[in-house]
């Protein structure tokens, strides 16, 4: 995997330069490099409104990777925390707007569980700036835009995390 | 395991900004990858091919494209698995175009994104398991949602085909906006002409039960297993009875606003629509009825010869079955009088909007196809139409074209000219002419030059009244210079938008819909009239503003796809559902709590103790019963948690 690991680092550099993204590229000091953004969305309203907005060729900063799911509802809020704990620098969740559920009430079950997680999350030391959970649909291309962009603006202006634990 | 992983340079849409060749190279590294290539397109006959020779030449046991988004191909994808002997849900897709090459610039930017995204890609697909699909029995029957031209053209295709089919219309009669247009563009031929024996047809086919006065209150189940709720309106009046006589309405004591008629004219508080109405039969606008606000007249019940008249009614609520949906609720005119406060919000009388115009236009409307102006009776000697209100007008937050209004306001100047006389001026402001259908800039070309209507290019910054005239103040931006024209009549080509209660039933039926509460489809050029939830279907205005030809058009494409889904005799379902591992089961139930669709069950084991079980065919594969479970014994096929915390490691490894 050491060529896995190169790679990834020259990732980190090249996204140096990506627009949005600040912090001139430096190999080897880790509170220099790009931050990492994980969004976990469901399958027909977010993953689908980033589908739109790549159709609609909206810019976005290059440092969101998303995971798909079927539904928020689906999402434990352990998955956010794992990916803090694996290193995260920010973590995005995003689903269907109230009322439009594909599965009718899966985003409520979701509201609750992250509504507590972003009130108590500073208590585990990751500042709330770092964690966002919002509504984008499949039709909202530039909200989802505007959303990523802002979203990923707020966790540079905080930098890389030194740390990985918890 | 063997991995198989192609990089799809989808022309130059990914390899544009993206070096798939060097991405392929570096898969070959990654552990379980016994298989990279690039692939042009990998979509095409020749890309599909490659990948079902790899699977065979490499006995690959996972294949990842990493190409479009899953919604363009994943399906597409897993047939090709199929095809080359591979479980098809042992495929999965890195989503490199719409998520990366389209929205970043700079290709080493982009590579490294991409390569992330399909490390996280394999590193879901290691965790996948072969899945096989359930069969369920189809129920062949159709609801159809909105009785206007789009329902009609939809049942009565599938009505021939075969296929039993219920209109739901929350109006009395079917018949929809196109019932209320005196001609249509551009041939001018006369709508009624069209479409009444059409609403006839539907009223007597054997396959076709209408439910006037009835909407959707709700909806359950899946595609080929629909379960709705249709709450059929109280009418006051025994349909069963009732023989369209009119008689009530003409000898009841109440008005009411005219519906139908846009309130031109009022209405009886019992009143049927119009002549042609399908099925014709009366009913009582209870707010306007002077029995039901004070407790006497009952005239309606002393008149009728059928004894028809019911004051006891109330609400039923029905429940059928469906196989399929067609969701067809059309449009509404775009309520100017609150937007647009330049025209007089609708307090000058000889300010109407383009639906008005067409029912005073209509002969079988409240005057008799008699052109005036409603503040004094006369013809009108100059008549001023303005285009594009609520329509391209971001201030009023419709920035959309409706399509229509530039041909339907030529083809009423047209008939202004035809009824009052050729000697009318007629003057239309316009942004822009757009004439894009068949046979349609011939038409406007015509309705300048032979009808003499005269074109203005600008738009009308106010109306006000003087002298018993209405003054129509714009700019000529072609000539540059102020206009100033007094009418006698002046109307608005209104736009087009959505039905009200668009956005509640589209939450009724789990489908996506856009801000402006048009209903969303399920690709614009690959499934234009489906949706993303199976079995529902979209036809006609509620899918976005469109004329009648192509409403019609699309009413009997989205009829082939339903007659399509339901030619089945079993429909498969997806394999990617919860499964409960009972050994772990606490039986807490709160799987039970939490389901939307009341999939899992106590299911009784050999001791006698209860565990939670998930009902196959009735699970629709969310997850929030996996979310839920306190000690993690549902596992979701297809999303396993352990391929979520893989993608997460993946993503972040630096």
């Amino acid at each position: 995997m050491a060529d896995t690991t190169t790679t990834t680092q020259a990732s980190g550099a090249a996204q140096g330069a990506a627009p949005g993204s600040t912090g001139a590229p430096a190999v080897g000091k880790p509170a220099d490099r790009p931050v990492k953004v994980i969004g976990i969305v469901c399958n027909w309203c977010s993953y689908a409104g980033a589908d739109t907005a790549g159709v609609g060729r909206f810019r976005q900063p290059a440092n969101l990777r998303l995971i798909r799911v079927p539904c928020t509802g689906r999402i434990d809020p352990l998955f956010a925390l794992k990916a803090f704990q694996a290193g995260a620098d920010g973590v995005l969740i995003s689903g269907c707007h109230p009322g439009d559920c594909h599965y009718s009430e899966g985003n409520y079950y979701a509201r609750r569980k992250f509504e507590l997680l972003e009130r108590m999350i500073h208590h585990l030391g990751i500042p709330e700036e770092r964690f966002k959970w919002t509504w984008v649909s499949a039709s909202e291309g530039q909200r989802w835009q505007k959303v990523v962009t802002e979203f990923v603006a707020g966790v540079e202006k905080l930098g890389p995390r030194e740390g990985r634990a918890l | 395991m063997r991995i198989g992983v192609f990089v799809c340079h989808c022309g130059s849409n990914i390899a544009g900004t993206v070096d798939v060749a060097e991405l392929a190279k570096r898969a070959l590294t990654l552990k379980d990858v016994v298989h990279a290539d690039h692939p042009m397109y990998t979509c095409s006959e020749p890309g599909q091919q490659a990948i079902i020779d790899a699977i065979k030449e490499k006995k690959l046991d996972r294949v990842v494209v990493s190409a479009c988004s899953p919604h363009m191909h994943e399906v597409t994808f897993r047939r090709t698995c199929d095809k080359g002997g591979l479980n098809p849900y042992l495929f999965e897709m890195a989503n490199i175009r719409e998520h990366c090459s389209w929205i970043h610039t700079e290709m080493p930017v982009a590579t490294e994104k991409a390569w992330d995204i399909i490390r996280m890609s394999v590193a879901k697909a290691r965790q996948l398991e072969p899945l096989w699909s359930n069969e369920v029995d189809v129920n062949k029957d159709v609801l159809i949602i909105g009785g206007g031209v789009a329902g009609i053209q939809a049942a009565l295709d599938l009505a021939d085909a075969g296929l039993k089919v219920t209109i739901v219309e929350k109006e009395t009669t079917i018949g929809g906006v196109m019932a209320k247009l005196d001609k249509t563009f551009p041939t001018i031929d006369c709508s009624a002409c069209i479409l009444t024996p059409r609403m006839v047809d539907c009223g007597q086919h054997q396959n076709i039960t209408l439910m006037t006065y009835s909407e959707v209150e709700k909806v359950s189940g899946y595609v080929g297993n629909f379960t709705v709720d249709i709450r059929k309106k109280a009418s006051m009046v025994d349909w069963t009875k009732c023989i369209g006589c009119e008689i009530c309405v003409q000898k009841c004591p109440s008005k009411a606003p005219d519906v139908f008629n846009i309130g031109l004219e009022p209405t009886k508080a019992i009143y049927i629509p119009f002549p042609q109405a399908v099925p014709k039969r009366a009913a009582i606008q209870v707010d306007f009825c002077r029995y039901f606000q004070t407790g006497k007249c009952k005239v309606c019940e002393r008149v009728c010869p059928a004894g028809a008249i019911d004051y006891e009614q109330k609400d039923e609520i029905v429940r059928k079955e469906f196989g399929a949906i067609v969701v067809a609720t059309g449009l509404d005119v775009f309520p100017w009088e609150d937007y647009y406060g330049e025209y007089g919000s609708g307090k000058i009388k000889d300010v109407i909007s383009g639906l008005q115009y067409e029912r005073m236009l209509n002969a079988s409307g409240p005057y008799g196809g008699h052109v005036h102006r409603l503040s004094n009776g006369e013809d009108p000697k100059t008549v001023v139409f303005i285009q594009c209100v609520g329509s391209r007008d971001e201030s009023v937050n419709r920035p959309y074209c409706s399509g229509v209004c530039c041909m339907y306001t030529a083809k009423q100047a047209l008939l202004t000219k035809d009824h009052v006389g050729m000697n009318t001026e007629v003057y239309v402001f316009y942004i822009d002419i757009r004439a894009t259908g068949k046979g349609y800039e011939e038409f406007i070309k015509r309705v300048q030059t032979e009808f003499g209507v005269k074109y203005v290019r600008g738009r009308v910054s106010k109306l006000y009244e003087s002298n018993g005239k209405v003054m129509v103040r714009g700019t000529d931006t072609l000539l540059g210079e102020q206009v100033e024209i007094a009418a006698d009549l002046v109307v608005l080509a209104t736009g087009i938008t959505a039905a009200p209660g668009a956005k509640e039933l589209a939450q009724k039926l789990n489908i996506s819909y856009d801000e402006f509460g048009f209903m969303k489809e399920g690709h614009p050029k690959l499934r234009p009239v489906e949706t993303n939830t199976a079995g529902v279907f979209l036809a006609g205005v509620c899918q976005g503003p469109k004329d009648i030809p192509a409403t019609v058009a699309q009413a009997s494409g989205t009829a082939a796809k339903v007659i399509g889904l339901l030619a089945k005799d079993k429909l498969k379902t997806s394999p990617m559902i919860a499964v409960v591992e009972q050994k772990n089961c606490v039986s807490c139930f709160k799987c039970i709590e939490v389901c939307p669709f009341s999939a899992p069950e106590k299911q009784e084991q050999r001791d006698g103790s209860f565990k939670s079980h998930v009902i196959e065919t009735v699970c629709q594969g969310c997850g929030v019963c996996v979310a839920t479970c306190p000690v993690n014994c549902i596992a979701l096929k297809g999303f396993p948690t352990d391929a979520i915390l893989d993608q997460i490691q993946e993503a972040l490894l630096v």
